[in-house]
């Protein structure tokens, strides 16, 4: 593997992993304050952005996107939107369905995880 | 079996998911094309991006995404709303080949076709949107 495409990899792997994080905790966040359009119907537009913007999970949530986003403009800057894209998202898709199972006990069945390795493979193709 | 429990106005949430990211990742990879490739040591260039029109619009389709998305995560799995941003990968492929002209190779194209196949195995998936009762029901089906 030359320097750039471990160098392209090691930002995809950094774009995702924040991005894991921030989709956990947001995901988290919004479940704890449970159907918003429920929210809404209750309390008006302002009432739900006031009840999500007071949950610390989901401003955590956030800044994880923060930093995700600038390592993605990192990422798009020096490579192809092509792998970049793909890449990034469904790696994410994978590592999220893990740390959905382990840390929202969602219940992530046999055939989420063959889809998690379709991903992979498909992954792997866009490298070449 | 499929559960026909999301409303019109569900599903256009899910069109507005899958189409956001795929525009707005193009969106800020234009722009960072025309600002140029940005060295490890001047990551302060990153937030000068900020300024450029490309990158702002990419910005703003992504906020409207994450509007979306959140929405989304309200009423349904994350592993059930994830799906509906995996067929964009198609969209951003197509993209990255008309708009910006890049070389998608044979390989990249059979990742992600392989990406969307296999992440459409969940998209009837169990979600949030089923309760524990319909899923007994279903469980109780010959």
């Amino acid at each position: 593997m030359n320097p750039d495409t471990l160098h392209t990899w090691v930002t995809i792997f950094v774009v995702v992993l924040t991005a894991t994080a921030g989709d956990i905790l947001i995901a988290g966040g919004m479940r704890k304050l449970g159907d918003l359009d429920d929210i809404r119907a209750a309390s008006g537009l302002f009432g739900a952005i006031k009840a999500v913007l007071s949950s610390s999970m989901f401003l955590l949530g956030i800044t994880c996107m923060a930093l995700s986003f600038f390592s993605l403009l990192y990422a798009l800057s020096g490579a192809d939107l092509s792998l970049i894209a793909p890449a990034t998202a469904s790696l994410t898709f994978i590592t999220t369905a893990a740390a959905a199972k382990f840390f929202l006990k969602e219940n992530v069945d046999s055939r989420r995880w063959i889809a998690a390795l379709f991903v992979c493979a498909g992954v792997a193709l866009l490298a070449k | 079996m499929m559960q026909h429990t999301l409303t019109p106005r569900r599903w256009l949430i899910l069109v507005a998911v899958m189409l956001g990211a795929s525009i707005g990742d193009t969106l800020l990879s234009t722009g960072m094309k025309h600002i140029g490739p940005v060295s490890l040591n001047h990551l302060s260039a990153l937030f000068f991006a900020l300024k450029n029109a490309w990158i702002i619009a990419g910005i703003v389709v992504l906020l409207g995404f994450m509007a979306c998305y959140m929405t989304a995560l309200s009423w349904a799995d994350i592993t059930f709303v994830l799906p509906a941003t995996a067929f964009g990968n198609v969209i951003v492929t197509v993209l990255s080949r008309f708009w910006l002209h890049e070389q998608v190779s044979l390989s990249r194209w059979l990742g992600v076709a392989l990406i969307v196949i296999g992440v459409g195995f969940v998209a009837n998936g169990p979600s949030r949107t089923e309760t524990v009762e319909t899923a007994a029901k279903v469980e109780a089906l010959p």
